[in-house]
């Protein structure tokens, strides 16, 4: 890579600005914001993939991103054997189901390709008779699973293994919502494609949400076991207590500030392998051949190039990214909330992230992500000042002033939206252009 | 002093020039043909002519008026009508529909125009209140020439009017036409049957490759043995 | 016989009038973004902010209304404060296409860069919307509050099942009404309106007849923001006014027009009672209503439910998916693929 000072004095800039959060407000805060700063430049790179690479448009991103957090809690809790007991076969009969169900539908809709009136017909007789023999197995499954000591548990528990594998199966489980997706909505037009995944994304929402034998709902999973030790276990080591002692930090500060570095670590070295394999992707003659089709897809297909099938290769590698990045966030949380997942947070201010990062370059993503997020978590606190500021004038009991200073908290969200509009207007390219 | 002139036209749409001194005219109630082979650039001159690409060389004129610097909408407005080749109807809309369409830009009374559209083509009145996009291919391009005609253009220019209809419906079109330029309407037109269109043809343009080569009127071009064998098929 | 009756009693108080009420709805928000997309050719993500917009606003008038004392009998007052919530969207429509899409439509940008752009929109709207009035629930039907009661039904019928129509329904369904045939009646009969229907089908030809395409995409604007606020305004005296539900909302809205066919104005109010029967048809509960059709030692167990009203989104996500999959240009139609 050329070496470019403008791009490394941004980076450096952007460094600085989280040392100066460290220096004036904490190294705990600072701490934590760069930390979902590195997630968010990984879901960033995810959205950039599909955009900057094949200008196709995910609305979905909070759905791909809940999928990798549900990954979480499967493959890292504990499972639930009273549960499992009460109702596991059940449940695992009515996936088969489903499955069968799904497939033997694909089949006839593709068997009876000539004759469309058989086709809707068979394939929704299978569709409805199929949903109720899920349904006729999975309703008194879920009444028994939910029952078990609902107060704590009440779902069917997780596999008990490392949670870092959940960064994994999270990334396969918004591969394979990607792979339906895309099998339906690419090769039409492109706004289809951004309505089908904002569709998606609520419905993955509602599942998780409503169905409590899978996520426990709204009660959510709380105490996700770590890939990094607990404070309590470094405040009660003798060499940790040592270290605090001679450097004249206080045990709870210094522990919360490791445990913070560790996930630091662990979220750089994973940004740092996304980012490798997308440039060598980007670099490659498939990654060249994905932008001629971005660039010109009449030509593409002209010249035999199978355009939808390419779209959909780099529609599910980048959702498998965004997929990755949300396991990590529940991670990083330690629990999973369902009702903490926003359209505007998870989808709109990722989309902010990439277009003002520079769409197309991956650098750019990743400076989008750590901008945008800085400024989304430190505008809160500003804007009260600034509010406060301009408010001093009047009455310090007026309810204008209440409102107002009530209400800042909003600001954050038009001024994302000024940003997005300005940048797209006056600096299409964004901060890092495409190369 | 011709009506319509297009003098020396140099131009093409941003990259290499496709029309090179290229010129061609019509007059009052007189039919211009404009002929040659496949990207000879006759559609290119005739919209070079209404203001549809830029020329670096050459002028417009009509009524002895500059107008190369108008818009095709001020062209309009100055009575040129202009029927493209492809989508030229407005498909989801009725026959009545698109000639009140074509009136848009008159204030006044149409109905009288309308009704001579409807004597020209006594079709359209039959089916007035059908969508265009119903109609057959010669009948959609007898509502595109209708639309034309109700801004009551003094030049009609149209691009390739028998592109895809059935030799009986070109034949019928070409009489239609015959009959509008006998209003006193001036007439240029591109066509890819180049001999059928020399028929009816006071002017002839054979031009290739952006440039004139050949300019007569329809019956010399027609009786010319270079021409017969370059661009008739013997 | 009675039985029978009261089934059809049932069906209609949870079913049929519930179903019309949301149809107007959806068929209203999903005429905005056919519009829109019919003349600027993108869809509009900020089109459920808008609604929200122009409601918010109706609700500030009609508290200021209410507040100086005026009533409207047994009307909420929020009819008589609908002009000012339109006005304002019109004003905000207008001002954002000036701002914001103008620069792209001379630019001749491609439909995505549109798309993105709304978004920017969607997320300054509603900011702006949770400013002004926070982002909490806030309820402004008043008036009387049905406009037949269960108990008046079933002393006059005699049966066992009520039937109830809130006020707010039967405004919903009349106010749509006058909506659509107006803007109808616009489109097919007046001279501008036709102007509209002639660019959005052939934007090279409207030029060429001499149609001012600025003209038409500023009314086109001012439509979509009465349809909007009106749609809007209505839905949050049918249910109640909370920002986050309009951007929920989009899904149905989008799913309407779609289905429909994208562009295509009847195919928008066609959309829109497609997807607003499915949802409430399958998020229903049939045990009630199958007690009164079937002997009672076939009476079913369950609630006979096929999804739980949590999942009604799905419903317009799987009828989008149908559309997509079998005729992705909607039932009428619409303009592209």
């Amino acid at each position: 890579m050329r070496v470019n000072r403008r791009n490394i004095g941004m980076f450096a800039v952007m460094a600085l600005l989280i040392t100066a959060v460290g220096v004036f407000q904490s190294w705990s805060v600072a701490l934590a914001i760069l930390n979902l700063c590195l997630i968010s430049a990984i879901m960033s790179l995810g959205v950039n993939i599909q955009w900057g690479y094949a200008g196709l448009l995910n609305v979905g991103v909070m759905g791909f991103a809940a999928l990798g957090g549900l990954a979480g809690v499967l493959v890292s809790m504990p499972p639930v054997t009273a549960a499992w007991q009460a109702g596991g076969s059940e449940v695992i009969v009515a996936v088969f189901i489903l499955a069968i169900t799904l497939i033997a539908g694909v089949y006839f809709y593709h068997r009876f390709r000539r004759n469309p009136l058989r086709r809707i017909l068979v394939t929704s007789v299978i569709g409805i008779v199929g949903f109720l023999a899920f349904r006729s197995f999975l309703d008194p499954a879920v009444g028994a699973i939910e029952a078990v000591d609902a107060a704590k548990t009440g779902y069917l528990g997780g596999m008990g293994l490392p949670i870092l594998l959940s960064w994994i199966v999270g990334g396969i489980f918004a591969a394979g919502a990607a792979w339906i997706i895309g099998k339906i909505a690419l090769g039409l037009r492109s706004d289809y494609l951004a309505i089908a995944t904002l569709g998606i994304s609520e419905i993955v929402i509602a599942i998780l949400k409503n169905e409590d034998w899978l996520t426990r709902g709204v009660k959510n999973v709380n105490g996700l076991p770590r890939p990094v030790p607990y404070e309590i276990e470094l405040q009660q080591s003798e060499l940790f207590r040592s270290i605090a002692a001679d450097w004249g930090m206080s045990l709870i500060g210094l522990s919360s500030i490791v445990v913070k570095l560790c996930y630091a670590g662990l979220f750089t070295v994973v940004l740092l392998m996304v980012l490798w394999f997308s440039e060598k992707a980007l670099r490659s003659p498939w990654g060249r051949m994905m932008r001629a089709i971005r660039d010109n897809e009449t030509a593409a297909e002209a010249m035999g190039k199978n355009v939808t099938g390419r779209h959909l290769q780099v529609f599910v590698l980048g959702s498998a990214v965004i997929g990755l990045a949300g396991a990590m966030l529940t991670t990083l949380d330690g629990q999973f909330t369902p009702a903490s997942y926003q359209p505007l947070r998870f989808t709109f201010l990722i989309w902010v992230m990439v277009i003002v990062g520079g769409s197309g370059n991956n650098w750019g993503a990743i400076l989008g992500g750590f901008v945008i997020w800085f400024f989304w978590i430190e505008a809160e606190p500003l804007g009260l000042w600034l509010m406060d500021v301009i408010t001093s004038g009047m009455d310090s009991n007026s309810w204008l002033r209440m409102h107002l200073l009530k209400s800042a908290a909003h600001m954050r969200l038009m001024t994302m939206g000024v940003i997005l509009l300005l940048v797209l207007r006056f600096s299409p390219k964004g901060l890092i252009p495409e190369r | 002093m011709t009506f319509l002139l297009g003098k020396d036209m140099t131009g093409g749409y941003g990259g290499a020039d496709i029309l090179h001194d290229c010129t061609i005219g019509v007059e009052k109630g007189e039919i211009a043909v404009v002929v040659g082979p496949n990207g000879a650039g006759k559609s290119t001159a005739m919209k070079a002519v209404f203001g549809m690409l830029n020329l670096r060389q050459g002028h417009v004129e009509m009524d002895g008026e500059d107008i190369t610097s108008l818009s095709p909408q001020d062209r309009v407005k100055k009575g040129m009508g202009f029927v493209p080749q492809t989508s030229n109807v407005f498909t989801s809309m009725t026959v009545q529909e698109n000639l009140e369409m074509g009136a848009f830009i008159r204030d006044d009374d149409i109905v009288p125009t309308m009704e001579q559209v409807f004597d020209l083509f006594p079709i359209l009145q039959e089916k007035r209140d059908q969508p265009a996009g119903e109609l057959s291919g010669g009948q959609r391009q007898q509502v595109a020439v209708g639309r034309a005609l109700m801004t009551r253009p003094k030049i009609l220019m149209l691009d390739e009017p028998t592109a895809g209809v059935s030799p009986i419906v070109m034949d019928e079109l070409f009489d239609r036409i015959i009959e509008i330029a006998k209003t006193g309407i001036a007439i240029l037109m591109v066509e890819q049957n180049a001999k059928q269109a020399l028929n009816i043809a006071d002017k002839g343009y054979v031009l290739v490759q952006g440039r004139n080569r050949f300019t007569d009127t329809g019956e010399a071009l027609l009786g010319n043995p270079d021409v017969r064998r370059a661009f008739l098929g013997g | 016989m009675e039985g029978f009756l009261n089934a059809l009693v049932l069906l209609s108080n949870f079913l049929v009038i519930p179903g019309l009420a949301y149809g107007c709805q959806l068929a209203l928000g999903a005429l905005g973004v056919t519009l829109i997309y019919g003349i600027l050719r993108f869809s509009n993500f900020a089109h459920g902010e808008t609604m929200a917009f122009g409601t918010m606003v109706t609700i500030l008038a009609t508290w200021w209304l209410k507040s100086s004392g005026v009533t409207l009998g047994p009307l909420p007052i929020a009819l008589l404060a609908l002009p000012a919530g339109i006005f304002a969207a019109i004003i905000l429509c207008l001002t954002t296409d000036k701002l914001v899409y103008r620069f792209y439509r001379e630019k001749k940008s491609n439909p995505v860069i549109f798309l993105i752009a709304s978004l920017g929109v969607m997320f300054f709207y509603n900011g702006l919307i949770r400013f002004v009035i926070g982002p909490s629930d806030q309820i402004f039907t008043d008036g009387e509050r049905f406009i037949l009661t269960v108990k008046e039904f079933r002393e006059s019928t005699g049966l066992v099942e009520g039937l109830a129509i809130r006020t707010t329904q039967g405004i919903t369904v009349v106010t749509a009404v006058i909506i659509v045939a107006a803007l109808f009646w616009f489109l097919n009969r007046t001279r501008t309106g036709k102007s509209m229907r002639a660019y959005s089908d052939n934007e090279d030809l409207a030029l060429l007849s001499g149609i001012n395409p600025d003209r038409v995409v500023l009314i086109a604007w001012a439509l979509t923001a009465i349809v909007a606020t009106v749609a809007g305004t209505l839905y949050g005296l049918d249910k109640s006014f909370k920002p986050f539900t309009y951007l929920q909302l989009l899904l149905p809205i989008f799913a309407s027009a779609i289905v429909g066919g994208l562009g295509n104005p009847v195919g928008a109010i066609a959309g829109g009672f497609i997807i607003a029967f499915s949802e409430v048809s399958i998020t229903f509960a049939y045990k009630k209503l199958l007690t009164y059709l079937v002997p009672e030692s076939w009476a079913p167990e369950g609630l006979v439910q096929l999804l739980s009203t949590d999942y009604k989104f799905a419903v317009s996500f799987a009828i989008l998916v149908l559309v997509l999959l079998i005729k992705p240009t909607g039932i009428f139609s619409g303009k592209s693929l």
